[in-house]
C-alpha cells in the first residue's frame, strides 16, 4: 500500500538513474541513518553497540571492499584478512611514529598502504583467473600473515607481539584507547562506513563500476571494447583493498583495542567471503545483509538456549553454532542463490503490487 | 655482495658439506609431500567429475580418522572400525549428493564452492560433537602399521627413516596406482572420464550423473581416510590437520585442477621444496617461511604457466 510509485514522475535523466529513484526508498533510507546516527547512541546499551553494532558496521566495510574486487571485477581473493591486518599495523606504526597527527586520519591513510600491497599481489591476477587466482591470493595471505609475526618493528619491538592501541584525542574527547566510550567509537565507525559507502556505491554507478563490471563479464571483450585490463584489474585490487585496509585498522583501533597476527588470520578471509556470497555477489546492499546474518547469527544463536534456560555448556553451544550455520550456508545456497539482495529485490518487488500477485 | 654469497653459494656449500643431512632433507620433503598429493588427489577426483572445488577435503581427512579413532576407543576391533569408517564416507558421499550437489545443480563455480565451505562447518562441529575436540592418538598399532625408524649409515653420517614414512609413501603409491587402473580399465571408471570431458555429452549417452558424483566423493572420502590415517600416525588426528590440508591448494595449481599425475608431481614439488627452502634458505629470513613458501612456489610457476604443469591449455572464446 505505501510503497508505491504511481505518481512519481522523473523529469530529467539524473533524476532517472538516482540510485534511491523512489521517494518511499529516501525516506527508508533517512530514517535508518537517523536510527543509527541518533537513536542506537542514545537508547542502545554497551552490549548492542560494542559486540554487535561496531563490529557488524566493520565487517559490512571489509565485505564491501571485497564485494568490489570479487562482486564487481570478478576476481576471488582469499587475502582479505591480510589486507586488513596490513591497515592495522600500517595506522599503528603511522599513530606511533606521527602522535600530533589525528589518529582518524591515519586510520583513512593506512587504507593507502593497504592499497598499495593490494596492487602488488594483484599484479598475477593478469594471467591468473579463477580458483588458481584465489590459492595465488592465499600466497599474500600467509607472506603477510609471516610478516606480521617476523617483523618487530611492525608492533615497535613489543615483547608479546602484539599492538596495543594508544589513547588519542580528538578536541579533547578520547577516541582510541582504553578510555574512549562505545558511543564515541561507535560514531566514528558509523560515521567512516556510511561515507564510504557512499563512496562506493558513486564508484560502481560510475564509469570505473561499469568497467569493472565489463571485466567481470568477460574480460577478453572488455579488452576488446577498449577496457584497459590491468589498469582496471588493478584499480579494482587497490580500491578493495583500501576498503579492507580501513576495516582492518578500524577493527583494532575502534573495536579490539589490541591484536595479535592471528586475528587477520586466513578465517577472517574466509568469513569476509561468506559475508560476501550471503549477502548477494555484486550489491553493496548485500554486503551490509551478508555482514549482519553471518556476524550476528552466532551471537543469536548463542542466546537462544540462555533464553529458554536450557544448560548448555559452552563447548557444545560452539559446535552447535558450526553445524548450524555450516547447514545454514547450504540451505541458503539451494534456496536462493544469489544471496540476500536477492531476496530484498523480490521482497520489494513484491510490496510494489500488494496485494495483487502481479 | 655478502648477502648474495649468502642466497646463491652458502646453501649450496652445506648441501655439498653434509650429503647426509641433504637426504635426509629430501626425504622429509619426499614424505610430506606424498601426503600434499594424497589431499591433492581427493580434490582431482572431484573436480574432475563435477568441477566442484571441493574445500572440505580437508575436514574430510580429519573427519575419516577421527571415526576411525573415535570407533576404536569405543571397543569396536580395528578392522571392523576401518570397514565401518568406510561405510562412513559412504553415507557422507550420498548425503552430499542428495542434499546439497542435486538441488545446487547448474549453478556457478563460485556457489558451489561455497556450498563446501558450509560442509566444511558443519563437518567441523558434528565431528566435535560426536567424537570431542581433543587431539587423538591414532591407532597405528592396532592397524598393522610398522613405528619406529630405519637408519642408513653412509654419506658421511646416518639418515634415518621413520618406518610409517616407507609405508605411507607405498601406500600412496598402491592406492594412486590402483585408482589409475580404476580409471582407466574398468566400466565406471570410463564414466567417470566422460563426465570430466562433458556433462551433456555423458548425459546424453545415459550416464548417470547422480550416481557418479556419488562415486567419486566416495571415492574422495576414501582417500581421504587413507590420508587420515597417514598423518594421523605422523603427528595426531586433530583439527588443525585441516589447515595443512589448504597446503593441498598450492599442490593443485601447480599440478593443474584436472590432472591427476599433476596432483602427485606437483606434491613432490611443493614438498620437496618447501623442506629445502626451510631448512637451507629459512635461516636468512628469520625461519618460519615454511608457512607460505608453497604458495609463493605455485604462484612463481602460475605466472609462467597459467593453467599448471599439467592443466588443460585454456583457450577463451569471445
Amino acid at each position: 500500500m505505501l510503497y508505491r510509485e504511481a505518481g512519481q514522475y522523473k523529469t530529467s535523466y539524473a533524476a532517472d538513474m538516482a540510485v534511491f529513484p523512489i521517494l518511499q526508498d529516501r525516506i527508508g533510507i533517512a530514517a535508518i541513518l537517523f536510527v543509527a546516527f541518533v537513536v542506537i547512541p542514545l537508547a542502545g546499551n554497551d552490549f548492542l553497540i560494542n559486540a554487535v553494532m561496531i563490529p557488524f558496521l566493520i565487517f559490512a566495510l571489509a565485505t564491501i571492499g571485497l564485494n568490489l574486487l570479487t562482486g564487481y571485477t570478478g576476481l576471488l581473493s582469499l587475502g582479505t584478512g591480510a589486507f586488513m591486518g596490513v591497515g592495522a599495523y600500517a595506522c599503528f606504526k603511522l599513530t606511533t611514529s606521527f602522535p600530533q597527527v589525528n589518529v582518524i586520519v591515519w586510520i583513512l591513510a593506512s587504507g593507502l598502504f593497504s592499497a598499495a600491497v593490494g596492487v602488488l599481489f594483484g599484479l598475477p591476477s593478469l594471467r591468473i583467473k579463477g580458483f588458481y587466482l584465489a590459492v595465488a591470493t592465499l600466497a599474500a595471505q600467509f607472506f603477510l600473515e609471516w610478516c606480521f609475526i617476523r617483523i618487530p618493528w611492525l608492533t615497535n619491538y613489543s615483547v608479546s607481539g602484539s599492538i596495543e592501541v594508544p589513547l588519542r584525542t580528538l578536541a579533547g574527547i578520547p577516541v582510541t584507547g582504553p578510555t574512549a566510550t562505545p558511543v564515541t567509537r561507535y560514531l566514528f565507525v558509523l560515521a567512516i562506513v556510511v561515507v564510504m559507502t557512499w563512496i562506493a556505491s558513486n564508484l560502481v554507478h560510475g564509469r570505473i563500476g561499469r568497467m569493472w563490471m565489463a571485466v567481470r563479464d568477460m574480460d577478453i571483450a572488455a579488452e576488446l571494447i577498449g577496457i584497459r585490463l590491468l589498469r582496471t584489474k588493478l584499480l579494482a585490487f587497490a580500491v578493495s583493498s583500501f576498503y579492507c585496509g580501513v576495516a582492518g585498522a578500524m577493527m583494532v583501533f575502534l573495536w579490539y583495542g589490541g591484536a595479535e597476527a592471528d586475528v587477520f588470520a586466513i578465517d577472517q578471509s574466509f568469513l569476509v567471503l561468506f559475508m560476501v556470497i550471503i549477502g548477494g555477489l555484486g550489491t553493496l546492499i548485500g554486503s551490509f545483509f551478508g555482514a549482519a546474518l553471518i556476524y550476528i547469527l552466532p551471537i543469536a544463536l548463542r542466546a537462544i538456549p540462555e533464553a529458554f534456560g536450557l544448560p548448555l555448556r559452552p563447548a557444545t553451544a560452539e559446535q552447535l553454532t558450526f553445524v548450524i550455520v555450516g547447514v545454514m550456508i547450504i540451505v541458503f545456497l539451494v534456496v536462493e542463490p544469489n544471496g540476500l539482495a536477492r531476496l530484498w529485490q523480490i521482497g520489494k518487488q513484491k510490496l510494489r503490487v500488494w496485494p495483487f500477485p502481479y | 655482495m655478502d648477502l648474495l654469497y649468502k642466497v646463491f653459494v652458502d646453501p649450496f656449500v652445506q648441501m655439498g658439506a653434509a650429503p647426509d643431512l641433504l637426504v635426509q632433507t629430501l626425504w622429509d620433503g619426499l614424505v610430506g609431500g606424498v601426503l600434499y598429493a594424497l589431499i591433492a588427489l581427493g580434490f582431482v577426483l572431484i573436480f574432475k567429475a563435477s568441477g566442484v572445488f571441493n574445500f572440505a577435503q580437508g575436514i574430510m581427512v580429519v573427519f575419516a580418522a577421527l571415526t576411525l579413532v573415535g570407533l576404536h576407543e569405543h571397543g569396536v576391533p580395528a578392522f571392523v572400525a576401518l570397514g565401518l569408517t568406510v561405510v562412513v564416507m559412504f553415507v557422507l558421499a550420498y548425503g552430499v549428493e542428495r542434499l546439497m550437489l542435486r538441488p545446487l545443480v547448474n549453478q556457478p563455480d563460485t556457489i558451489l564452492f561455497m556450498a563446501t565451505f558450509g560442509l566444511t562447518y558443519f563437518l567441523i562441529g558434528f565431528g566435535q560433537l560426536v567424537f570431542g575436540g581433543n587431539p587423538k592418538v591414532m591407532i597405528t598399532k592396532d592397524l598393522l602399521l610398522p613405528s619406529g625408524a630405519v637408519e642408513f649409515k653412509g654419506l658421511g653420517g646416518f639418515v634415518s627413516l621413520q618406518k610409517i614414512d616407507i609405508a605411507a609413501v607405498i601406500i600412496a603409491s598402491v592406492m594412486v596406482a590402483v585408482l589409475a587402473v580404476f580409471f582407466q580399465r574398468t566400466r565406471i571408471g570410463r564414466a567417470l572420464r566422460a563426465v570430466a570431458d562433458s556433462h551433456q555429452a555423458a548425459l546424453s549417452v545415459g550416464i548417470s550423473l547422480e550416481q557418479i558424483w556419488v562415486i567419486v566423493w566416495f571415492a574422495a572420502g576414501v582417500v581421504a581416510l587413507a590420508t587420515g590415517i597417514m598423518w594421523g600416525a605422523r603427528s595426531e588426528v586433530s583439527f588443525s590437520l585441516q589447515i595443512i590440508a589448504l597446503k593441498a591448494l598450492p599442490v593443485l595449481i601447480l599440478g593443474g585442477l584436472t590432472s591427476i599425475p599433476g596432483a602427485i608431481v606437483g606434491g613432490l614439488i611443493i614438498g620437496i621444496g618447501e623442506k629445502l627452502g626451510e631448512f637451507y634458505w629459512g635461516p636468512l629470513l628469520g625461519g618460519g617461511i615454511e608457512s607460505w613458501l608453497a604458495y609463493v612456489i605455485a604462484l612463481g610457476f602460475l605466472v609462467f604457466r597459467p593453467q599448471g604443469l599439467f592443466g588443460e591449455r585454456i583457450i577463451e572464446r569471445i
